[in-house]
């Protein structure tokens, strides 16, 4: 079971009370009805699936209720960073220091 | 005579307390402190099992968890059976009743080893091979001969009426394994001021200690000292030490679930004891200090009773003061077997020869042999064993290919020590090939933990103690040892030509030997995964503590690839079976998932419901009068509420206040409908759909003022319905200002529905106008009910005149009294779930995942009303128009009329056009609701169908089992299709 730490509350908590929702950083485009089928695949259906890191959300749905981004191996289940819904995605540059 | 092989002065048990029990109907003694084997052989019995494949006889081969032959069942009651206990772990208690298992009619004479002589029709893969032809055997002859010969042990026939707890618990250290390791290294976290729990699989810790007559640590014998370790260790507060308590699995984020059995040796256990605790540990650090396995040589003949491993030959000699024959033969590549041949000599029994499969062996060890004098021969191989329920005698080859026989009742073997990765190999971490010593070793781990001892690799004594304590960041200190004894030698893999001739078995329990792993490379199957599954070698309980280093050796060889190359399986938990009791714990029965219940619920219980469960809820499902049926009951609610009044507890409906200035301006995200023009006071239909644009939930949504909206959702939704505008909230549309709240548990709901459903409430209410110009359907007030604050609505699931009363939910049951009070006078009934589907069908209305299903669009619904086409967004717009959804052929919401009136569809059954047509046939769609309408004296459908508005009026066809039902296409709604009673 994983223990995940949660950016909201600050606090290391069990799996249990979260819930996985998904890749992290998938952009709804507000003016969604202009789309062409290929970027709507792409936004809906089309997923990473990586032997590495997962940047991933999670939301503490027992606890704060909120959601939050994570990077996570998923070799490992190493939680490299937790951070808020909103805040721009790590840098490549910082999730290969961060895998070191 | 008792206990013949019971040794004088050996062993370490106090022999003050003899124990009765049975194997087999036959009564035995043994001593406290035994374990069922241990007594067995002390009273000369090597059979105790047969195995899986070929039913042959089988002794105990191990004195430890690895035991893959002397499985048993063990019976308390009818009800407290558990089968395939190895006989090697279980302890001994007074009347404990074992019995032998695979065989028919009795252990000594077993008509199911006849599969042995039927050996060669069983090869590698046979199942693969043999059962896939003729198609019409598998009913008549392949199912059934497979399901008689599958499963070992026979389950219990009542519930299990134990108790199981579970435990979460927190530490610096958890150190899994009590041998020298394990105590050592509790010792220096204990001093660090670390707290520290420290679990062994053993009744007692020690580990191995246990087993050796030989060393010396600080001036004590092993078992002396590790005693005195343990006693010490738990006079300190920080320690926590768990004895019979299994480390069974490693998973994330240094998590170890540790299984504790608690009454298993008990005679009469503890009433007030659970059987046993489910530790789930979350430590700051791992010690593993699992220590290592002994493997058995692969030679012909290797299974027959009275051959075991050299070690546990030596720890039942020294631990339990028993010996496992009067005339011994080794067969060894591996030092430590000496030690054993050596510990038996002392105590008096003929060992009668060593046969080394090393062709040099260190000088020292020799001559200790000959001292003895014990004849060794070396770079010699056992060809063959003779005995048929137990072994008598063995052919040796000698180095120059000379044939030697020796009468023998017990053969001791060796092939080395494998370390234990099990939990490292759990915890992620990658397993290392070593050349020198030929075992994968521990690497790094990419959780917090280190393996000590045995488990490493490590041999010497000195150095495991080292070891433990440099783990744990100490400088080690300096322990007085000796006579440790060497661990040198050993050999993975076949020994002489076994893998081209005999029955060498690798995997003792599910009877794989070197020739079908042979086999299986012969026949392609290149890697071990392959030949794992192929051959089912490691597939047994066991899960291939003794087998799969060899069958991995095997396999390499023939291939001839470097064993790294091959790969090593994956070792998953369970380390050791374990049993579901512990992982179930106290979920069982009432306490399996939470039982919701309204506040209403006990009148109805008062009232004779009968109840059906919704999600987690129990709802009143029909409430029958004295000697009606359920169909009686259900016509008559629906019969009642049409023509007078019903009411109907609804306050299992999700429910979710939506509050804030951009309160509306996110219901047009979430919903289809538009919410703009809505003025307060009135209520919507609303559909909420995925991106995708398939109905994800639906229900009325009621505008109490510009800021603040009253939604419902269906009763199982309201938690996901939730979760999906929490997620577009908090991650699309932070920037509006929008409050959500679950309320679904806040009111009470009671829907009073019919044609005096006014009359019933309206003296009820103050505060309101509820008249039908005032008032009219679709509209929402906040009033009083018997001067209760209470949200009105003017809503009907049923078609006839309806209002929903919402009161706080401690005031539920008071308020359904009054109504009752005043419905009741009048004719009017309660009316359950059933009748509310039967009445709601009757008019159309679609139940969200019984009339949908996840790929049903609104407009597949013939709901196309209800989406707002102007909008510029909101959740499944875009999806909606994707190809398919906005192709021809699409199934459509319909209605079906049966030809004959009284013939009700069954739900999920298929549609076709032309029953005549050939099988398969091509399927239009399904009946998705379907009851019988007593109201219009016939029965109704709803289902999806390709095309379906498109074949209105059309004749299609429902084939069934024993019948051809006809079925028109018609409109969906059954019953007042103007809406005239709605809005009466």
């Amino acid at each position: 079971m994983l223990l995940i730490h949660c950016p909201y509350c600050e606090a290391d908590h069990p799996e249990l009370e979260f819930a996985n929702a998904g890749e992290a950083h998938i952009v709804r485009p507000r003016e969604m009805s202009n789309m062409s089928d290929e970027d709507f695949e792409a936004m809906f259906f089309i997923r990473d699936n990586p032997k590495g890191v997962s940047l991933e959300r999670w939301r503490h749905v027992h606890g704060c209720g909120r959601f939050f981004n994570a990077l996570r191996h998923t070799v490992s289940d190493t939680f490299l960073k937790v951070y808020k819904a909103g805040e721009a995605r790590p840098s490549n540059d910082e999730i290969a220091k961060l895998i070191k | 005579m008792t206990q013949p092989f019971r040794i004088k002065g050996a062993g370490t048990l106090p022999h003050t307390r003899t124990i009765q029990f049975t194997f087999d109907g036959q009564s035995y003694e043994g001593y406290e402190g035994d374990t069922l084997a241990s007594a067995l052989l002390a009273n000369g019995v090597h059979l105790m099992g047969r195995s899986f494949k070929y039913h042959r006889p089988r002794g105990v081969v191990a004195a430890g968890p690895e035991e893959p032959n002397a499985l048993v069942g063990i019976t308390r009651d009818r009800a407290r059976h558990t089968p395939n206990v190895r006989a090697s772990v279980q302890e001994l208690y007074d009347g404990l009743n074992a019995t032998s298992q695979n065989r028919f009619p009795t252990l000594n004479f077993d008509i199911g080893a006849l599969n042995s002589l039927m050996s060669p029709f069983f090869p590698a893969g046979f199942y693969y091979k043999t059962f896939k032809w003729p198609a019409k055997a598998w009913d008549a002859l392949y199912e059934p001969f497979i399901r008689r010969a599958a499963g070992l042990g026979e389950a219990p026939t009542e519930s299990d009426p134990d108790r199981y707890v579970n435990r979460f618990a927190h530490c610096d250290v958890l150190i899994i394994g009590g041998g020298a390791a394990g105590l050592a290294a509790a010792q220096a976290a204990a001093e660090k001021s670390q707290s520290v729990i420290l679990c062994d699989e053993n009744p007692a810790m020690g580990g191995w200690l246990l087993a050796d007559s030989d060393i010396q640590i600080d001036g004590q014998t092993g078992a002396q000292w590790a005693a005195n370790m343990a006693a010490e260790l738990a006079t300190r507060d920080n320690v926590r030490l768990l004895t019979r308590t299994t480390g069974f699995g490693y998973f994330q984020h240094n998590m170890v679930g540790l299984v504790e059995r608690i009454t298993d040796h008990q005679a009469r256990p503890e009433p007030s004891q659970p059987r046993e605790r489910m530790w789930q540990v979350r430590a700051k650090q791992v010690v593993i200090a699992q220590g290592s396995i002994e493997r058995a040589m692969v030679f012909p003949g290797n299974d027959r009773p009275g051959i075991v491993l050299a070690g546990a030959a030596q720890k039942w000699l020294n631990q339990y003061g028993v010996s496992v024959g009067s005339r011994i033969g080794v067969y060894t590549a591996c030092d430590t077997a000496y030690a054993a041949a050596f510990d038996l000599h002392e105590a008096g029994i003929g060992i009668e020869v060593i046969v080394d499969y090393r062709k040099v062996v260190d000088e020292t060890i020799l001559a200790q042999a000959r001292e003895h004098k014990i004849e060794v021969v070396l770079g010699a191989t056992v060809a063959q064993t003779t005995g048929r329920l137990r072994i008598n005698g063995m052919q040796v080859k000698t180095a120059t290919g000379e044939q030697k026989e020796f009468d023998i009742d017990a053969l001791l073997m060796s092939a080395g020590w494998t370390p234990s990765l099990h939990l490292y190999s759990q915890s992620r971490g990658k397993p290392v090939w070593d050349e020198a010593s030929q075992r994968f070793l521990p690497g790094e781990s990419p959780q917090d933990c280190i393996c000590v001892g045995g488990c490493t690799g490590t041999d010497s004594m000195e150095q495991v103690l080292a070891e433990a304590e440099r783990a744990l960041g100490n400088k080690p200190r300096k322990f007085d040892i000796e006579d440790d004894v060497s661990t040198d030698g050993g050999i993975i893999g076949a020994t002489g030509n076994s893998t081209e001739k005999g029955k060498a078995f690798v995997d003792f329990q599910n009877d794989v030997t070197a020739k079908d792993i042979a086999l299986a490379v012969r026949e392609g199957m290149h890697s071990i995964e392959h030949v794992k599954r192929y051959t089912t070698n490691g597939m047994a309980t066991d899960q291939g503590k003794l087998s799969n280093m060899h069958g991995l050796a095997i396999a390499a060889n023939l291939l001839k690839k470097p064993i790294p190359e091959v790969g090593l399986t994956t070792f998953r938990p369970p380390y050791t079976p374990t049993t579901f009791g512990s992982f179930v714990g106290h979920t069982r029965g009432p306490l399996f998932d939470p039982e919701r219940k309204t506040p209403i619920h006990d009148w109805a219980v008062e009232n004779g419901a009968d109840f059906e469960p919704v999600s987690l809820w129990q709802r009143a499902w029909y409430f029958p009068r004295a000697g009606e049926t359920m169909h009686e009951a259900v016509d008559r609610e629906c019969r009642t509420t049409r023509e007078i009044a019903g009411i109907f507890d609804a306050s299992t409906l999700g429910k979710i206040e939506v509050t804030g200035p951009d309160a509306a301006a996110f219901m047009n995200i979430m919903y289809t409908n538009s919410w703009d023009k809505l003025k307060a006071g009135r209520a919507k239909y609303g559909i909420m759909c995925r991106e995708d644009g398939f109905i994800y939930d639906d229900g009325v949504v009621g505008k109490l003022s510009d800021t603040r909206f009253h939604v419902t959702t269906t009763t199982g939704g309201a938690p996901r319905v939730l979760n999906h505008m929490e997620d577009y909230l908090q991650t699309e549309f932070p920037e509006m200002k929008v409050w959500l709240t679950s309320t679904s548990e806040q009111w009470a709901t009671i829907a009073v529905q019919g044609p005096k459903a006014r009359e019933i409430i309206e003296p009820l209410v103050t505060g309101a106008d509820i008249s039908a110009e005032n008032f009219p359907h679709m509209s929402v007030v906040e009033c009083k009910v018997c001067g209760v604050p209470a949200r009105l609505f003017r809503i009907s699931f049923t078609g006839e005149l309806g209002f929903e009363i919402n009161v706080p939910a401690d005031y539920g049951r008071s308020i359904w009294d009054a109504v009752w009070r005043r419905a009741q006078p009048l004719g009017a009934c309660a009316y359950g779930t059933e009748a509310m589907h039967v009445m709601r069908a009757e008019k159309g209305y679609i139940i969200v995942g019984q009339d949908t299903d996840g790929t049903v669009t609104p407009h597949d619904a013939g709901l196309s009303w209800a989406i707002a086409k102007s909008k510029p967004d909101f959740v499944g717009k875009r999806g909606m128009m994707r190809p398919d959804l906005v192709r021809e052929g699409r199934r459509q919401l319909v209605g079906l009329k049966t030809s004959d009136p009284g013939k009700v569809l069954e739900e999920g059954a298929q549609i076709v056009e032309d029953p005549e047509q050939p099988v398969p046939m091509k399927m239009l769609g399904f009946v998705t609701s379907s009851y019988w309408s007593g109201t219009l004296g016939k029965s109704i459908a709803l289902a999806l169908i390709e095309d379906g508005s498109l074949r209105l009026g059309e004749t299609l066809y429902v084939p069934m089992a024993d019948e051809i039902i006809e079925v028109e296409v018609t409109g969906t709604v059954f019953y007042d299709e103007k809406g005239e009673r709605l809005h009466g």
